[in-house]
């Protein structure tokens, strides 16, 4: 196995600058080396890779939703398993394609943009990542328990998740416990690498704000990715061993089954977007040829996103009657979000603003990103709103809210990263003609997809219905079809991202792109497995 | 044709959003219901001001942005400029939110308050949810009555065309007066529903064991129609809301009927324990109420949805040679599970009848008939 | 600049290939499928394979631990750790426990929650008065709730006696832990080993109280995991607080033995401060427990 000393034994004067690097250490091969490896870039690729997998799962899942939707009337599933297929969808693509798509960016580049030679702590790395196949492959086994996969929503209110749920509900809360352990200890790894493995002279305020976001994401990770596994562990006693959290005959409150679950839950929509508040402030200066405007209130707008999200999280539940001045003071919190966001949108605005700018395909994407995910974060606004959230709520006018911020917003990120780096990554590079196909693809279809959905939400549609009253027929079919054709847009990128790794395409630079700055672009492309065993020093 | 009303509706977003919420008082394909109360017209007042702050908003910046676009690009020989601060800006765009914000705060804070206020209410009906129907109780007269969905299965298998109303209709809607204060007390028997009429601007959610407090002043009579919006396990799409808002002279006329005819089923009631049904009888009463309550769950063949609900077809319970574990667990229901008490939902005869049709259908050939008195005896000890 | 560097640069230690996290994970999957499965089968009570699942889950996990450290020892011991690594673990360590505390968190907020929410509006606080009238009549908040709502009896659990002793003796223990800290940075091996052998000993007799007083509870008060939210959290909040006393215990243990070894210097002794401020976490989730489950 690993015997220490060949790391150690490997010449101390090798540069992190040039490629003869790879010479000392062996690259190991086959199968094995995934396995076992404890090379950042390594589990960089398998989270990536895994991140994709689970993406498409969780679309297939969504075609199966949008497909019963096409047409008003039962035809494709039965609502019990519609039910499951909505679950195990939100599940999947916030759990097992978001975060660990982000984990993945974290890996391969915080190391490579703070100067240090790999993660802090490079077995736990890998361990953390191992969990996920794991845990996923549990919860979709557990579609095929006898009585189903879980139904009650991703955020599985009790007590339709305890009394009220299937077998399969023991399987769900051990998953969610082990993704759990793997977020943490991934979040430590991010946290731990960026305060202790910079480079000399790489201090806080010169670090890139992909690092910088990371490191809030991360620090919110462990805040509350335990709560999380706390209230999965009341749903498992509530539901098999008598207890009666969520019960009131025994003096429990299925509401208070809500609070946990938002102070977990709404954190976490900001663990989704912040890292890509860091990917776009990447891109844009870029593309921009300029530096990052108002890079410092970037990093304090991060951080009172990052606070005020602690105390929002009832925003989900004004309809479950708190008193009215919990609804105010949640209300007002809410709103407040928007000041620090919109400080990071306008930074991004007056970054571009007499800048000299380029259209590459990360910056498509980035640019797409900017206007849709003002478009979410506006509707959002509009949830906030207390009053009026009681006619938006549990409609699709939060599922197209919510699709804005996350497949437009995070997603389009995690694409506008992947071909930001990939070039440094592979050292080819993509085919642009099917990139160029695949973001304009994308772009009209998700409006078509998720555009409509406010107003069948306005007009009265509720949410995790698998039938629906006739007038909303006519938008639903153009869902439907906008879902169909965004999710081929995707088997575009897949082949692209294939073609990518299999080191088709033209050699790049060390630089790849004109205006890009920052450590990762001063070493080759593609960049050799090990880096900077020795820190360079950052002026 | 009307979907390209809605598509151009969808093109020129703005000016059709406007036009069709104020024409169409009862529904918009595109937009919120100004609806019928002084509150849900005031929440729809918000509701446009929100779009429209959002939509200047948007306009603003992403004009700013595709103009620095256009006139900044590379191509047209744009040279960067290297400023990369400007407090004055940054604390113009900081201040300026917090000052929309507050716009837009103050007059949500006033609907709210006038939303939470349930006192004094002229008269009070209790909602309850159940998987998946509505039970509704007037607390002061002696009325109470289940409402669940009216639309045929049929319709939803695709096999009949689709009424106008398809999945928005109800046997048994719930009527209030129009100009008086209603206070509803929703809570719920098992999971958590969520109580919602779009036309009143009232959503609350039903949690077993709570109850939450909600009211609505409706100004004008009409049909109003509404959904369960809080998922509450498999047929969560199929437990439509149904009110009906009369005058108030009409409705005193309702609420004297209502009365009399629950006294009326009393007294039915009373009549069937003395007589005894034929086996026939039993049995097509039987399958109706089995269809209509049972097989939500226990589905129409009598298998149930294996690990989720038991089948009744060859079940122990069912088929077991004493009849009490089976009237015991309709009448009282079995705590802590799916299946509820339906001794509030169904009468005496209703209760033998399904019982009897569940011993002898798909197979469970009992030959057991079970009368109402039966039931009686189990219910009352007599 | 760049003279300086070779100064301040120590060789940072990446591992090359291991093979105990994969072992980890297989054996969290085990241990999830079987607990997962055996759960069920429990409260169904039919069999299954379950619990052989969980247990072969646990043995994995037991070797894939031991295995580990063992590495990780061999690694120390030969010197190729450096300042730096030192730091890394010992920060990692750090925010582990910050999840930890978020972990408790939880159930503390079930708890705030059940007393200052939840039991008074099922008496008719609040915006609740209907909650009580219709639903709950009769029912009067208090707490301990030992009477529930639905109507399950049972007696609260004092602070004095048993709990007061237990707080005495984990407190003491951390002051014992502390002494062979001490007598680990100054050198004194045998302060070091009869102050951590102290410690050891105050942790079991805590959990053997501790047990004792469960007895207690099922026994004369009839206070159970089924008795009602009041049960609930006592149950779960002294529960995971013990189960984390055991783990502490075993660590200690652990470390115990490698003190006899003559493992650890006063400069390099990551394992040993970690495992210190795992024991000092749980006593001060203990002093919370104590105050706001027994006293308050
Ligand atoms: C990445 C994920 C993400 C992000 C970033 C957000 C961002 C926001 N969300 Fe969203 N939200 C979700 C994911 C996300 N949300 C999900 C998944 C749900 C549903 C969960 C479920 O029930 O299943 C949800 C639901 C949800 C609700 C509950 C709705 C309901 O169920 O009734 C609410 C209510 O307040 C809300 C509000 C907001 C607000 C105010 C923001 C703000 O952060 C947005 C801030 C951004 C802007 C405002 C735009 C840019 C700003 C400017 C251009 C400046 C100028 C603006 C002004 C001064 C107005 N969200
Ligand atoms: C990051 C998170 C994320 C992402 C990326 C998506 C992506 C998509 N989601 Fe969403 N969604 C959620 C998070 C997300 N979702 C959450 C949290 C919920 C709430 C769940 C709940 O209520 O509990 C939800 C709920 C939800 C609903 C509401 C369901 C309901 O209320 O009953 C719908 C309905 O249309 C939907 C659709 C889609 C579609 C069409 C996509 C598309 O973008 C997906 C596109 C991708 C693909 C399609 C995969 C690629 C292609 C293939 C695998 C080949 C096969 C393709 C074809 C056959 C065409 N999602
Ligand atoms: C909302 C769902 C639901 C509805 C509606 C429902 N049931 Fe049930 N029923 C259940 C569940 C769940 C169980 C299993 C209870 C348990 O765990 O033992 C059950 C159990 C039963 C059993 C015992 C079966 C056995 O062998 O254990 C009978 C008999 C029964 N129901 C009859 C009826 C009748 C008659 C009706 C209609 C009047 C009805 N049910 C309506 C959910 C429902
Ligand atoms: Cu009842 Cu949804
Ligand atoms: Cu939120």
């Amino acid at each position: 196995m690993s015997t220490a000393t060949d790391t150690v034994n490997t010449n101390p004067d090798s540069h992190g600058h040039d490629s003869h690097d790879d010479h000392h250490h062996h690259i190991p091969k086959g199968l094995m080396r995934w396995v076992l490896t404890t090379n950042h870039k390594d589990i960089g690729t398998l989270y990536l890779w895994f991140a994709f997998i689970m993406f498409l799962v969780g679309g297939a899942m969504a075609m199966v939703i949008r497909a019963e939707l096409f047409q008003p009337g039962l035809q494709i599933v039965e609502p019990n398993f519609f039910n499951q297929m909505t679950t195990v969808h939100g599940l999947i693509m916030v759990f097992g394609a978001v975060m660990p798509a982000f984990t993945g960016l974290a890996n391969w580049l915080i190391p490579m943009m703070i100067g240090a030679p790999d993660m802090a702590l490079p077995r736990m790395n890998n361990w953390s990542f191992w969990i996920l196949p794991f845990a996923f492959l549990i919860l979709l086994s557990s579609l095929f328990v006898e009585g189903g996969g879980p139904a009650f929503g991703w955020t599985f209110y009790a007590p339709l998740s305890t009394t009220y749920s299937g077998d399969s509900t023991a399987l769900f809360v051990f998953s969610v416990h082990i993704m759990g352990i793997s977020s943490i200890m991934g979040a430590i790894n991010v946290i731990v690498t960026i305060f202790n493995m910079r480079a000399p002279g790489m201090t806080y305020m010169k670090m890139p704000l992909f690092v910088w976001t990371w490191l809030i994401t991360a620090f919110l990770l462990i805040a509350v990715m335990p709560v999380l596994a706390g209230v999965v562990t009341m749903v498992l006693t509530d539901k098999y061993f008598g207890t009666s959290f969520f019960d009131a005959a025994g003096g429990g409150d299925p509401v208070l089954f809500q609070h946990i679950f938002w102070f977990f839950g709404h954190p976490e929509v900001y663990i989704m977007i912040l890292p890509a508040f860091g990917i776009i402030s990447q891109i844009v200066p870029t593309f921009s040829r300029k530096k990052l405007f108002g890079y410092a209130s970037m990093v304090y707008a991060t951080a009172s996103i990052a606070l005020l999200s602690f105390i929002v999280w009832a925003h989900h539940m004004f309809t479950t009657g708190m008193p009215v001045f919990a609804e105010m003071f949640f209300m007002i919190a809410t709103m407040i979000i928007a000041v620090p966001t919109g400080v990071k949108v306008f930074n991004w605005v007056a970054t571009m603003w007499r800048g000299s700018i380029s259209f590459e395909i990360p910056m498509l994407f980035a640019i797409a990103f900017i206007i849709l995910f003002t478009i979410g974060g506006l509707s959002g606004l509009m949830l906030a709103i207390t009053p009026v959230d009681f006619q938006y709520h549990d409609t699709y006018f939060v599922v197209a809210h919510f699709h804005y911020v996350l497949v437009t917003g995070a997603v389009f990120s995690i694409m506008a990263a992947v071909y930001y780096w990939l070039p440094k990554w592979t050292g080819r590079m993509f085919d642009i003609t099917l990139a160029k196909w695949h973001f304009w693809c994308s772009l009209i279809s998700v409006n078509v997809l998720f555009f409509p959905m406010h107003f069948v939400g306005l007009a009265g549609m509720p949410r995790r219905i698998p039938d629906y009253a006739l007038q909303f027929a006519d938008f639903n079919k153009w869902i439907s079809v906008g879902g169909f054709a965004f999710g081929l847009s995707q088997l575009i990128f897949l082949a692209l991202v294939i073609k990518a790794c299999r080191k088709k395409g033209e050699k790049v630079s060390s630089q790849v792109w004109e205006g890009a700055e920052g450590l990762e672009w001063e070493i080759p492309s593609p960049a050799p497995y090990h880096t900077f065993d020795t820190p360079p020093t950052v002026k | 044709m009307k979907f390209l009303q809605t598509a151009f509706g969808a093109l020129l977003l703005s000016t059709p959003i406007m036009s069709l919420a104020q024409s169409a008082s009862e529904r918009s394909n595109i937009n919120l219901r100004p609806g019928v109360t002084d509150i849900s017209q005031q929440v729809f007042g918000l509701h446009m001001m929100m779009f429209w702050i959002c939509v200047a908003i948007a306009v603003i910046v992403f004009g700013v942005m595709f103009y620095a676009m256009i006139k900044h690009r590379k191509s047209a020989g744009a040279k960067p400029a290297n400023f990369h601060e400007n407090v004055k800006v940054e604390i113009a765009w900081t201040v300026v939110p917090f000052l929309i914000l507050i716009a837009m705060a103050v007059p949500a804070a006033s609907t709210l308050l006038d939303m939470e206020d349930v006192s004094k209410p002229d008269l009070t009906v209790l909602v309850t949810g159940s998987q998946w129907k509505w039970h509704y109780k007037y607390m002061d007269n002696d009325v109470e009555f289940f409402s669940t969905l009216a639309t045929q299965p049929e319709q939803i298998r695709n096999k009949f065309t689709k009424s106008e109303n398809y999945l928005l209709e109800v046997d048994r809607p719930l009527v209030i007066p129009t100009g008086k204060k209603v206070r509803f007390l929703i809570t719920s028997d098992d999971v958590i529903h969520s109580w919602w009429v779009p036309d009143f601007a009232v959503k609350k959610d039903a949690n077993p064991g709570f109850i939450n407090e909600a009211w609505t002043n409706v100004n004008e009579p009409g049909v109003y129609r509404g959904q369960c919006a809080e998922l509450c396990g498999k047929d969560h799409g199929f437990m439509p809301v149904v009110v009906i808002a009369m005058e108030p002279e009409e409705y005193e006329a309702w609420i004297v009927e209502q009365e009399a005819i629950a006294q009326r089923a009393r007294e039915e009631e009373q009549r069937l324990l003395a007589m005894n049904m034929s086996m026939e009888e039993l049995m097509t009463t039987g399958k109706q109420v089995y269809d209509s309550v049972c097989a939500a769950c226990h589905m129409p063949n009598g298998e149930g949805l294996a690990g989720v609900f038991p089948a009744i077809k060859g079940s122990a319970i069912a088929t077991g040679d004493d009849l009490n574990p089976h009237i015991d667990i309709i009448v009282y229901g079995k705590a802590g599970t799916a299946m509820q008490s339906f001794a509030k939902q169904l009468t005496m005869s209703e209760i033998a009848a399904v019982i009897t049709y569940q011993r002898n259908a798909w197979g469970n050939n009992t030959g057991d008939m079970v009368q109402a008195k039966d039931i009686n005896a189990v219910m009352n000890g007599e | 600049m760049a003279q300086d560097a070779p100064q301040q640069y120590e060789k940072y230690y990446v591992p090359e290939q291991s093979v105990w996290p994969i072992v980890g994970a297989i054996a969290l999957f085990l241990i999830a499928v079987g607990a997962g499965n055996y759960v069920v089968e429990v409260s169904k009570d039919k069999s299954g394979y379950g619990a052989y699942v969980l247990i072969a889950g646990l043995i994995t996990l037991l070797v894939m631990v031991v295995g580990w450290f063992k590495n990780q020892i061999d690694e120390s011991m030969s010197g190729l750790y450096s300042a730096q690594l030192g730091r890394s673990y010992r920060q990692g360590m750090a925010w582990f426990i910050f999840s930890e505390v978020m972990f408790f968190a939880a159930f503390f907020g079930a708890l705030f929650y059940a007393r200052v929410i939840a039991v008074p509006w099922l008496g008719g606080a609040s915006n609740n008065a209907m909650t009580n009238e219709v639903l709950w009549p009769g029912f009067e908040a208090m707490w301990p709730l030992v009477s529930t709502p639905g109507g399950t009896e049972t007696q609260a659990m004092g602070w004095l006696g048993l709990p007061l002793y237990n707080t005495i003796i984990l407190l003491v223990s951390s002051v014992t832990l502390h002494y062979a800290h001490v007598g680990l940075e100054e050198n004194k091996r045998k302060q070091l080993t009869w102050m951590l052998g102290l410690t050891i000993l105050l942790g079991c007799i805590f959990l053997g109280l501790q047990g004792y007083e469960y007895v207690h509870a099922y026994r004369d008060l009839g206070l159970t995991l089924q008795s009602g939210i009041y049960g609930n959290t006592f149950f779960l909040l002294t529960g995971f607080h013990g189960l984390h006393v055991t783990l502490g215990t075993v660590i200690l243990i652990v470390l115990f033995f490698r003190v006899l070894k003559g493992h650890f210097t006063p400069k390099e002794h990551f394992a040993f401060q970690a495992g210190a401020w795992y024991w000092h976490f749980v006593d001060v989730v203990w002093v919370m427990l104590f105050f706001f489950v027994y006293i308050l």
